[in-house]
């Protein structure tokens, strides 16, 4: 199993331009609306077709501008998971789990919906129509019309986002579970971080219709390689930064010297820190502490994030440099505090990016 | 059609949708100058010792033509409104064309579809103009309905038109029930419970 594309397609505002490589796994494809992820998705499936380069999958040309092949659709093995499911409506649930078994005798066809009706938990639901069903069996029988088929790849495009956060949360995790046992690849497009991450081998991250970095999940939230996968990984706090020496550099926004445990290679780029990385500490001893105010603050149930800025009283309400997260009981601690706080930015998780 | 994006395709959609505002004078006078004797058409058949005008067959051509507007304008925005992730997953799984439209396209169109075909019918009962140009009203053989009725009345045969009316309404009326009473039982199969 392995997966290999390279395509350039023009599109409207920006040119797709997307190569990558990938072993049997399961590859999220991270990045924000219009950046071009669910396109290559599509050209993969043969829904759209690129402008030239190639795509190969489990050694099958599926498309190859130079030597003029463009498989149809229905011979490239693929299964393909709609946002919105896509579903028959006007056929029952068994009917269209079955749809793309034509090719088996009566007998199997009724054998294989019944194993996937009970392995896909729809039993009972067979003579539902789609609109009939909940999102999350709607869901299911996406899934299991689109396995029944045996493709050699499964493509699933923004699957979780019709649902609601707390059936997304365990469709993820029946979905994690049935991947494992799929023996093909699976290419997964979110805009999601955390469905990346929970679902996901390896991520690449898609900018502007290229893709910006692709790499085990974990390296790539630790330690993104660019301005823009830090942005989309989640990191809230960047800022311009100008090397002094190998593992110090000034921050001129913020009027402070940052150190990092990275090692500086570029004389000018980027430094990050995530929000949950900042600790609110009692005084400025170590290096990397700095006497901060408080600007806004946002509170979520469980979690909330203060504003800070260093070394003045903030002006206005959006007058900051970074956000911090702090659960609510630590937040509670702080509340009677007067007058400024003490942050500790940890060297180890200060990041240096050059672009 | 609907998949046609050529740049034909404006064209092509004005001829085909022109019956459709064009008086149905000018559309019979158009049918007149095809089939009729001196018509390419018209010479055409003649040659096999065919005529069809003044003919009933000339009253079925007007009224096809008079009412093929309606029956694709309505068709054509049936199938315009399929979902098209519906019909790329149909091919995802492996379907012919052939089989995507025969068993996703159209069944999903078929309201539309039928819809279409009610309001062409309707059209084509109630057609006088371009029937009368080209069939004339031979009575008992190209008579149409409405022609009846208005020669009735013009006759000063009032009884006959008002039964013409009667018959024409109950026609109509029966249609559209039939029409109604269909789309809610389907609506009520398919789309009303859960969800």
């Amino acid at each position: 199993m392995d997966l290999l594309v390279d395509i350039k397609k023009k599109l409207y505002g920006f040119q797709l331009d997307v190569s990558l490589e990938s072993q049997r796994d399961i590859i999220g494809i991270l990045g924000a609306s219009g950046s071009g992820k669910s396109m290559m998705l599509r050209c993969i499936a043969g829904l759209v077709k690129p402008d030239e380069g190639q795509i190969i999958v489990n050694g099958k040309t599926f498309f190859d501008s130079e030597k003029k092949i463009d498989l149809p659709i229905r011979e490239r093995k693929i299964g393909f998971l709609f946002q919105n499911y896509a579903l028959f409506p006007n056929m029952t649930v068994s009917e269209n789990i079955a749809f793309g078994l034509d090719h088996l005798s009566k007998a199997d066809k009724k054998n294989k919906v019944a194993q996937l009706m009970e392995k896909y938990n729809l039993a009972g639901l067979e003579k539902r129509y789609p609109t009939q069903i909940s999102g999350g069996q709607q869901q299911r029988i996406a899934l299991a019309r689109a396995v029944a088929v045996e493709p050699d790849i499964l493509l699933l495009d923004e699957p979780f986002s019709a649902l609601d956060v707390h059936l997304r949360n365990h469709m993820i995790r029946e979905m994690s579970e049935s991947l494992k046992d799929f023996q093909g690849m699976t290419i997964f497009v979110t805009h999601n971080r955390d469905e990346a991450y929970q679902l996901c081998d390896r991520i690449a991250v898609f900018n502007a219709g290229k893709v910006e970095a692709f790499g085990e999940k974990d390296k790539l939230f630790q330690r993104p390689v660019s301005l823009e996968t830090a942005k989309i990984t989640g990191c809230k706090n960047m800022a311009k930064a100008r090397k002094i020496s190998e593992n110090t550099v000034a921050v001129p926004e913020w009027g402070v010297r940052l150190d990092s445990k990275m090692k500086i290679e570029h004389e000018e780029g980027h430094i990050g820190i995530r929000a949950n990385h900042i600790r609110i500490v009692d005084e400025s001893t170590k290096e990397n502490c700095f006497k901060v105010w408080i600007a806004d603050e946002s509170d979520g149930p469980f979690r909330t994030f203060l504003y800070l800025k260093i070394g003045s009283q903030p002006e206005k309400l959006d007058d900051f440099h970074f956000q911090c997260e702090i659960s609510r009981e630590q937040r509670n601690e702080i509340k009677d505090r007067s007058g400024p706080l003490y942050v500790y930015l940890n060297p180890e998780y200060v990041f240096f990016v050059e672009k | 059609m609907s998949n046609y994006n050529g740049k034909w395709k404006g064209v092509i959609d004005s001829i085909l949708t022109l019956p459709l505002v064009l008086p149905p004078t000018v559309a019979g006078f158009g049918i007149l100058l095809l089939i009729g004797k001196r018509g390419p058409v018209g010479q055409f058949l003649n040659l096999f010792g065919f005529n069809i005008i003044f003919s009933w067959y000339a009253a079925v051509i007007a009224a096809i033509v008079v009412a093929f507007p309606l029956m694709y304008k309505t068709t054509m925005g049936a199938f315009e409104q399929i979902d098209t992730n519906i019909l790329s997953a149909a091919r995802t799984l492996g379907a012919s064309e052939w089989k995507v439209f025969w068993h996703v396209a159209v069944p999903l169109a078929r309201p539309g579809i039928a819809a279409a075909t009610a309001l062409s019918f309707a059209r084509c009962l109630g057609e006088f103009g371009a029937t009368l140009m080209v069939a004339g009203s031979i009575p008992g053989k190209t008579e149409t309905i409405p022609i009846a009725i208005y020669f009735a009345t013009q006759g000063g045969e009032m009884e006959v038109a008002i039964i013409w009316v009667a018959i024409i309404f109950a026609i109509s009326l029966t249609v559209l029930v039939i029409n109604n009473y269909w789309d809610s039982y389907k609506k009520k199969g398919r789309y009303g419970a859960g969800a």
